[in-house]
């Protein structure tokens, strides 16, 4: 990376002292950024950090995915600076969040308005009203706009959509979220605590493992601990069942979207039994208390294993069934091709993660560019397809299923002996961290900075979803605005894991 | 068209004979908690300690577990040194009252059915409106699976309707964030009267994980009336049918 001199090189799941941590000036900082994604790397999470002072440093954590380096650098700010996203479109929702959070403002930014209309966190109460901010307007003969949510007519998240409309075609989607705003983020500050493993499976429900992995894994690089490698391979195998019931239940409600019935029936009986496959680890069909600071709390024993092993094969060929019938029967590609297209530089420029820039052709993922836990060691190899439609983000859902199955498979097969779950200890003081994991939707950020006292002074936590919602509003243009929902469906991001 | 027919052998058929017969549940689910405080060492605190969200209280004067803040996590049952309390595989959890929540002993008052009017309107059609108000989707997932062909909700006479218009009532999830109380009150004004809430999971009960949170209300009756509660964090969609079927009155049993 050209930008090693400003930076300090971090590996997912590595502690560093603060004090390692180049502090640049904001303009050296600003640069840093731009130049790093000029190389063709990424931004991870930039975000305001306001430590015992009371002055505000940005923090940023930067990527170049070809090279597996991870690059951390910050910079003290007063109350405004030039915004990087003048130059870098995958910049405007940090910066959007770095003016909600610590009311220090990017000047120049194309789009500054709230994500999440709470008060900043400096000030107390106040802040916006929710949904009422400048939406992007279309102005013209036949022009006409449609306002959906925050309720919406499924069994689904709260969120607003604006459409600006010429007839049937989406000129524009806005997406304006926060609906689902509970405060966690803020309340993480001063942890661990006894709540905190529960914040962290339900920052969003149904990727209860991922964030649950990504956060011990900053807590155990924190407080120098190592896990044992059958508790490892559990996290793994917990972590891929979680991508199994989700793409699964996706592809079919993808199905259900297009009127095709037959796989949204099976599918949705299917996406329950991965989930069940969990619930027989640990109770839970989400996985809630499986994942655990130094380990896990269940362990697999032999009979478990054989009973696994043979759901997993079930409801393989179940699967297979079902979700071939979508690529052989033909109205439903025809469906699902040139719908919702997001070309390769979109998807790049907007920093897209997950199976939504897999679909665009972009060869991303964390399990293999910054491998943790069990994944540095049993490599899945990584699906892709070209076509950023409907149809790749399907496809790629599916590819990724029959490698998940594999390696569920290999690793119950070849489970080490030995211990589960190890004590934590207490965290480094004055320290911060990365942990990484690639989640169902995609790359799961946690970046923990403690104090003094070996508490976080700072927890952020970046969903797949907070870099990808831009990439629907993209996916939308140009489209029938009835294909909304089939569009949304093949990303289905979170608003909760969003809105925290 | 023959593999059409040929997967639709193969995947058979998978609705389960709720509530004819007891649901199969892992060995590992938690279901209803239940106590033996007699157990209970002077002066030991340590299972109010380790809950996340304060659920039980322990102060002398004997425990009592609020249902509706638990997240059935089992933390309670791991510090206590005697074992006095303990998760049972009970999926029953619903009752029709806040109070009945609050446990101070083993006995529970399960949800009674509507009483005679209510359930002639509803007992053979009731339709709801679903709103999420916060929480982390969980709930919001194993609701919808009870549309899936295992649960097969239709079945009983229940829907979920996509206006509030064509709703009988709401049922609600998340903690009601303050963003949402808003889009929440219009919802339960535009559902005509008589009109039902169903609070699910303990967001919606009492605020859950997030209680006390200053960016939420503490669940659903903070704001509206609430005639049906049903724990979890989430609820197993077995738990929450069998809530609903309380109601109408299609399973009596205690
Ligand atoms: S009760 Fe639990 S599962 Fe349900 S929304 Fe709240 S946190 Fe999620």
């Amino acid at each position: 990376m050209t930008t090693s001199a400003t930076t300090r090189p971090v590996r997912n799941g590595e502690a560093v002292p603060l004090q390692a941590i180049p502090q640049l000036n904001i303009a050296e900082l600003r640069a840093t950024v731009l130049q790093a994604v000029a190389a063709g790397g990424r931004i991870v999470a930039l975000f305001a950090h306001r430590g015992d002072s009371d002055a505000v440093r940005l923090v940023a954590i930067l990527t170049e995915d070809a090279s597996g380096t991870l690059a951390v650098c910050s910079a003290e700010v007063g109350d405004s600076y030039a915004a990087i996203s003048q130059e870098c479109p995958q910049a405007a929702w940090f910066e959007r969040e770095i003016a909600e959070q610590s009311g220090v403002h990017p000047n120049g930014h194309p789009w500054l308005k709230p994500i999440r209309f709470h008060a900043p966190w400096c000030k107390g109460d106040g802040g916006g009203t929710i949904g009422v901010t400048d939406f992007f307007t279309v102005r013209g003969a036949e022009v006409h706009e449609v306002a959906v949510g925050p309720v919406h007519a499924g069994i689904i998240e709260p969120g607003h959509f604006r459409f600006q409309c010429h007839g049937e075609r989406v000129l524009h989607l806005e997406i304006s979220l926060g609906y689902q705003h509970r405060g966690v983020e803020r309340a993480l500050v001063g942890g661990p605590g006894k709540r905190t493993i529960h914040y962290m499976e339900t920052l969003a429900g149904d990727t209860s493992i991922g964030h649950a992995t990504a956060y011990c894994g900053a807590v155990e690089a924190l407080a120098g601990c190592r896990v044992a490698p059958r508790a490892q391979q559990l996290r793994g195998i917990a972590l891929e069942l979680e991508r199994l019931a989700n793409h699964t239940g996706d592809l079919g409600a993808l199905a259900g979207d297009i009127g095709y019935l037959p796989t949204a029936a099976y599918c949705g009986r299917l996406r329950g039994d991965f989930l069940n496959m969990t619930a027989l680890v640990c109770g839970s069909r989400f996985g809630r208390g499986l994942v655990r600071p130094g380990g896990v709390g269940f362990d697999v024993d032999t009979n478990r294993r054989a009973t696994l092993l043979k759901s997993l094969d079930g409801a393989f060929a179940d699967v297979s069934s079902a979700v071939n019938l979508l690529w052989e029967t033909p109205s439903v590609p025809a469906r699902f091709e040139q719908t919702g297209v997001v070309s390769r530089a979109d998807c790049a420029a907007l920093g897209l993660v997950g199976p939504a820039a897999r679909a665009c052709g972009i060869d991303r993922d964390v399990r293999r560019e910054f491998p943790f836990g069990i994944f540095r060691f049993a490599q899945i190899p990584v699906s892709t397809w070209h076509s950023g439609d409907v149809f790749a983000r399907a496809y790629v859902r599916w590819l990724e299923i029959q490698r998940s199955v594999a390696f569920v498979r290999e690793q119950l097969s070849a489970l080490h002996e030995g211990t589960t779950r190890v004590d934590v200890g207490p965290l480094a003081a004055n320290a911060l961290v990365v942990s990484l994991v690639e989640g169902w939707r995609g790359e799961i950020c946690h970046v923990g900075l403690t104090n003094d006292r070996g508490c976080f002074s700072h927890y952020k936590v970046v969903d797949p979803s907070f870099h990808n919602w831009m990439g629907l509003a993209i996916a939308l243009r140009d489209q029938q605005v009835s294909d909304f929902p089939l569009c949304n469906k093949s990303f289905n991001l979170s608003y909760c894991g969003h809105d925290l | 068209m023959l593999k059409l027919l040929r997967t639709r052998l193969q995947q058979g058929y998978r609705t389960i004979s709720y509530p004819a017969r007891a649901p199969v549940l892992p060995d590992r689910f938690r279901g209803r908690p239940i106590f033996d405080a007699t157990r209970c060492p002077d002066g030991c605190r340590d299972c109010a300690a380790a809950c996340p969200t304060d659920a039980i209280r322990n102060d002398g004067r004997g425990v009592q577990l609020d249902l509706g803040r638990c997240l059935f996590c089992s933390e309670c049952e791991t510090a206590c040194p005697q074992g006095a309390i303990r998760f049972t595989q009970d999926h029953r959890l619903a009752t029709r009252r806040r109070d009945d929540l609050l446990l101070n002993d083993n006995a529970f008052g399960l949800a009674k059915a509507l009483d005679g009017k209510s359930r002639r309107l509803f007992g053979r059609s009731l339709k709801l409106r679903q709103v999420s108000a916060g929480g982390c989707n969980g709930c919001e997932a194993d609701v919808n699976v009870l549309n899936t062909v295992v649960f097969d909700l239709g079945r009983f006479g229940i829907q979920f309707v996509a206006s509030p218009r064509h709703a009988d009532g709401l049922l609600i999830t998340g903690p009601v964030t303050k963003n949402m109380v808003l889009a929440l009150q219009k919802t339960y004004d535009a559902v005509p009267a008589p009109k039902l809430v169903i609070a699910v999971g303990a967001c919606a009960i009492s605020g859950g994980p997030y209680v006390d949170h200053p960016e939420v209300r503490n669940g659903a009756d903070s704001l509206l009336p609430v005639d049906l509660y049903i724990p979890g964090c989430p609820p197993h969609p077995v738990t929450i049918l069998d809530g609903l079927l309380r109601l109408l009155g299609k399973i009596d049993d205690q």
